[in-house]
């Protein structure tokens, strides 16, 4: 039988990257594999999306997914720069990124804050799992205030809460999801796809060698019995838009449902739970995140979303081709140009 | 109030000297003095006589002291005299030790406050301004009134060394991009100073200008503005930056020449992002290189620090970006305004692990704007970071020049392939990978995102990467890589910029120097052409450096290496590059955060030559 494939005519494998060379078992590898189901659910082209990264574990796992893309693994704490030029340079392109919570909790805290102010529209991925894998096990800035780690000890530190200082920053997408939860972690990446802004995505992925005990709140166990979606998440893309009131709402009371309108024209439906989120309200969205982070509830889902502010490029006023694009005549002024500034500095 | 003149030297004995002496103006910043020499200058440049001003300033913004050095050689001679004939003592903080350093027959113009303290020597002219009464006689509005106070040494000096008083107003026009109002306030203030020293001072000096016909067809600019023009007409796309003395006014100069390029609708084809940090900066350029676009950063030595992680990783994954460092003393703090040529080795070796950088080196106003198209043809055709090499002095002050040559060379993409290019290279070579050498120049070829093609698509990483460039650990991988990176290297030596020679006097003794030391350098030499020393000269303009330096060394008995820093950073780099040669090769190096001078050059040397 052949393989299912998606609108381009090219099946799942084709979205893959190579080997995950990750432990087996590890978050970060459930969050690739939902990266490439979305990718060949929405029929995305590779060659318009690239994907980078910072340093660490999470950082390596661009290469395991989307082959088809260019990837970019750069420095520790530094992919948002990264991608602020390449996304100036081809304000066409897409772009996936993968950072972690030592990534822009620590190290990479400014360029984190300053990406999200400039609004480069790009997919910022946090896999947290509030610990540093690669170098054997220390706490990071995400960690529990007194957990205890078999290498470091007890952590006296509170925790930096990544989803609230993106909403403090002005990030327009903010969401918090866990890897364990494959089906939310799939909605918002296609809602972050298509957000032109900044989407953060702070997703809970445990590190199954170092931080998975049950005590963590960064654990597999943990997650599993603690998760708290604030609604279930639909996205309805814009050609089913017209169809959006038909779309089976299910059990749902009118006013128990939240269309977000996107500026794609799409909308993210979400049904409501237990509470009263509403992610378009930003005082909601600082308290219910502030209160998770007191009572130790591990709220997920869109936590945050606006209309989002002019983009960088749109900032910068950029001609409408790809800056990497331009040809040698929008490139180089003319020799009359250059004679008329050196005329304007002469003596007389 | 007239001078006193009982203890004037007698003067009416000697020559009239004339365009060929240098002032220094000793002011407190902040006091808008910065416009008064910029007029004086400006002004010379228009009378036709080939000057110089150099800005010597301390880290401050308001209150300190601040010197600014204008030296007119109708010789054509613009490096900075290591002694002015006369001071316009302004600064009552400093007056003391500025007249001691005073030649005797100097000049000193004060003001009639400060001359009460200063008035010790009795072998040089001392002309007094009232400047609190002059000032009282002005209508300016007391808001300004500070900022034009040192008008009044303008009015002194146009009067006492014949600079005419409509080519000054001209000069505050263009200053005031053609508003009357304020060139006219400051020229009030500066006639009031003229008419009253026509009527007070008796001139004891030999000191006058003439006009000449010296800078006909001649710019004054300063190198950042130079190089920023160049670098607009070199394509640049994106700049990242962020502010730092003595760097920052080369991406105001991109900022004010952004609209030569921009479209019928007002578009930008350069977009300038002031970043975070200089980290951000390099990261920025560094994801704009990567991507296909002509990517900048201008910044000076702890910018340079912050760079040093992207510069390594951009030198591995060979990415075209450009880099200005627009030298300064390092490190951070103390001397940040002052210039140097320190960095040329922490800039060359940036990077950790094997690192060579490019460097591009100019030493004057042609070659800042020369390199600043020139080194995005070389960054993207050699796929790595190019370093332009600059100083504060070439920098931030206005320096004479020719005007400049339009780029004669079309722009140079380098080896990028398009979806169709990357098919003829299947089909020709079986497989395109990342890092393979074909060419056997040490040069690959690159696909930019956004190709659409399905092989196009690779993965960037710095080390840990095969011809494919795909991970890898293997040894052999790495150490083929390195192999192609230093093919690379002995590529680039011929390709950049190479040195300018002149062994035109056949001399065994050569001089070898870089960057801005050319002027003192060039002086010096003629100096001890009337001694009777002949040498030869070559300036290096890149690194790597090319043979023609090591064949320059060889073909000399006696060579000297002139460098503006401490530890004589060229002369080591000889050392690395040229061990074989080296025994009579001799470091001339001083780093005193001041432009290099000739009677610096011409006493060391002699003294060396013997």
């Amino acid at each position: 039988m052949p393989p299912r494939v998606n609108q381009l005519g090219l099946s799942r494998n084709e979205y893959k990257g190579r080997p995950s060379t990750l432990c087996p078992g590890c978050g970060h590898d459930s969050i690739s594999n939902q990266i490439i189901s979305i990718a060949y659910e929405m029929g995305i082209e590779q060659h318009k999306f690239i994907k980078v990264s910072g340093i660490g574990c999470s950082s390596k796992t661009p290469a395991y997914f989307l082959g088809g893309s260019h990837g970019f693994n750069a420095l520790h704490g530094r992919m948002p720069s990264v991608v602020t030029g390449a996304l100036l340079a081809n304000k066409e392109l897409s772009c996936i990124a993968v950072s972690g919570d030592g990534d822009s909790g620590s190290i990479g805290m400014g360029q984190f804050k300053h990406v999200i102010r400039r609004n480069v529209p790009f997919v910022y991925i946090i896999e947290n799992n509030g610990v540093y894998g690669l170098t054997k096990g220390q706490f990071s800035a995400t960690a529990d205030e007194g957990q205890f780690l078999k290498y470091y000890g007890l952590n006296e530190m509170p925790p930096i809460d990544l989803a609230l200082e993106a909403v403090i920053s002005g990030a327009s997408f903010v969401a918090r999801s866990f890897s364990g939860d494959a089906k939310q972690v799939r909605a918002l990446l296609q809602a972050a796809i298509r957000h032109q802004g900044t989407a953060v995505l702070d997703i809970i992925s445990p590190c199954v060698t170092f931080n998975n005990a049950e005590t963590s709140t960064k654990s597999f166990p943990y997650g599993k019995d603690n998760e708290v979606p604030l609604h279930e998440i639909q996205i309805l893309a814009p050609d089913y838009v017209d169809a959006k009131e038909e779309i089976e709402v299910g059990d749902y009371e009118a006013g128990d449902v939240i269309d977000v309108e996107m500026h794609d024209g799409s909308f993210i439906r979400l049904k409501k739970l237990d509470n009263d989120h509403d992610p378009r309200n930003r005082r909601m969205a600082i308290d219910v995140l502030e209160q998770s982070l007191r009572e130790q509830i591990f709220s997920t889902g869109l936590i945050y979303y606006e209309e989002p502010r002019p983009t960088l490029a749109d900032t910068e006023a950029l001609v409408s081709t790809p800056l990497a694009r331009l040809d040698e005549a929008s490139l180089r002024p003319s020799k009359k140009a250059l004679d008329s500034v050196m005329r304007g500095l002469m003596a007389g | 109030m007239a001078i006193n003149l009982q203890s004037q030297p007698k003067v009416d004995t000697r020559e009239p000297v004339i365009n060929d002496f240098a002032f220094s103006v000793a002011t407190k910043n902040g006091s808008g003095s910065q416009t008064s020499n910029n007029v004086l200058v400006m002004s010379l440049f228009r009378m036709g006589i080939p000057v110089n001003g150099k800005n010597l300033f301390p880290s401050n913004i308001k209150g300190l002291p601040t010197w600014y050095t204008i030296r007119a050689s109708k010789d054509g001679y613009t490096a900075r005299k290591a002694i002015t004939e006369i001071v316009v003592a302004y600064n009552d903080g400093t007056a003391t030790e500025d007249v001691a350093n005073l030649p005797p027959g100097g000049v000193c113009i004060t003001t009639d406050k400060i001359a009460r303290v200063i008035k010790q020597r009795d072998d040089i002219s001392y002309y007094e301004i009232p400047v609190a009464k002059l000032m009282r006689q002005t209508d300016v509005p007391s808001a300004f009134r500070k900022l034009v106070e040192n008008m009044t040494y303008v009015g002194a000096v146009a009067k006492l060394f014949d600079i005419p008083l409509d080519l000054i107003y001209d000069v505050l026009l263009a200053n005031f991009k053609g508003k009357e109002k304020p060139a006219k306030m400051n020229h009030d203030v500066i006639k009031l100073a003229y008419d009253w020293t026509a009527e007070n001072i008796e001139k004891t000096d030999p000191y006058r200008f003439e006009s000449m016909d010296g800078t006909t067809g001649k710019i004054m600019m300063t190198g950042n503005d130079a190089g920023a023009l160049g670098a607009v007409f070199g394509g640049v796309n994106v700049v990242a930056w962020y502010p730092i003395t003595p760097s920052t006014s080369f991406v105001d100069g991109i900022i004010n020449f952004r609209h030569l390029r921009q479209n019928e609708n007002k578009e930008n084809t350069i977009a300038i992002v002031q970043a975070e940090d200089e980290l951000a900066a390099a990261g920025i350029v560094t994801g704009a290189g990567w991507a296909g676009s002509r990517a900048l950063t201008s910044t000076s030595g702890p910018g340079i620090s912050l760079m040093a992680e992207f510069a390594g990783l951009a030198y591995f994954a060979e990415i075209p970006a450009v880099f200005w460092n627009i030298t300064r003393m390092g490190p951070s703090t103390g001397l940040p305004t002052r210039t140097s040529q320190g960095d040329l080795l922490f800039t060359h070796f940036l990077g950790h692990g094997d690192s060579r950088q490019l460097c591009l080196l100019p030493g004057n106003l042609k070659e800042a704007f020369e390199f600043g198209w020139k080194s995005f043809d070389l960054a993207e055709a050699l796929q790595s970071p190019v370093f332009v090499i600059s100083d504060l002095d070439l920098g931030m002050n206005n320096w004479l020049s020719d005007p400049f040559d339009y780029p004669d060379q079309p722009i140079d993409r380098g080896k990028v392939l398009d979806a169709a290019q990357l098919q003829s290279f299947i089909d020709e070579h079986g497989k395109w990978g990342r890092y393979m050498d074909v060419d056997g120049d040490g040069i690959p070829y690159r696909t930019v995102p956004g190709t659409d093609h399905p092989f196009s698509a690779y993965f960037a990483r710095g080390t840990g990467h095969d011809v494919m460039a795909t991970y890898s650990e293997r040894s052999d991988d790495w150490v083929e890589n390195m192999h192609r990176l230093r093919q690379k290297m002995d590529t680039a030596r011929e390709k950049l910029p190479g040195p300018i020679i002149d062994d035109s006097s056949r001399s065994d003794i050569g001089i070898v120097t870089f960057g801005t030391n050319e002027d003192a350098v060039r002086e010096a030499r003629d100096w001890l052409a009337n001694d009777g020393i002949q040498t030869d000269y070559l300036r290096v303009r890149a690194l790597p450096i090319a043979s023609a330096v090591g064949d320059f060394i060889h073909s000399h008995k006696s060579v000297f290496v002139i460098e503006n820093n401490f530890d004589g950073q060229l002369n080591q780099l000889l050392h690395i590059e040229r061990p074989e040669d080296i025994s009579h090769v001799r470091s001339l190096a001083l780093g005193d955060g001041l432009p290099m001078t000739p009677s610096w050059i011409y006493e060391n040397l002699k003294e060396q030559e013997g």
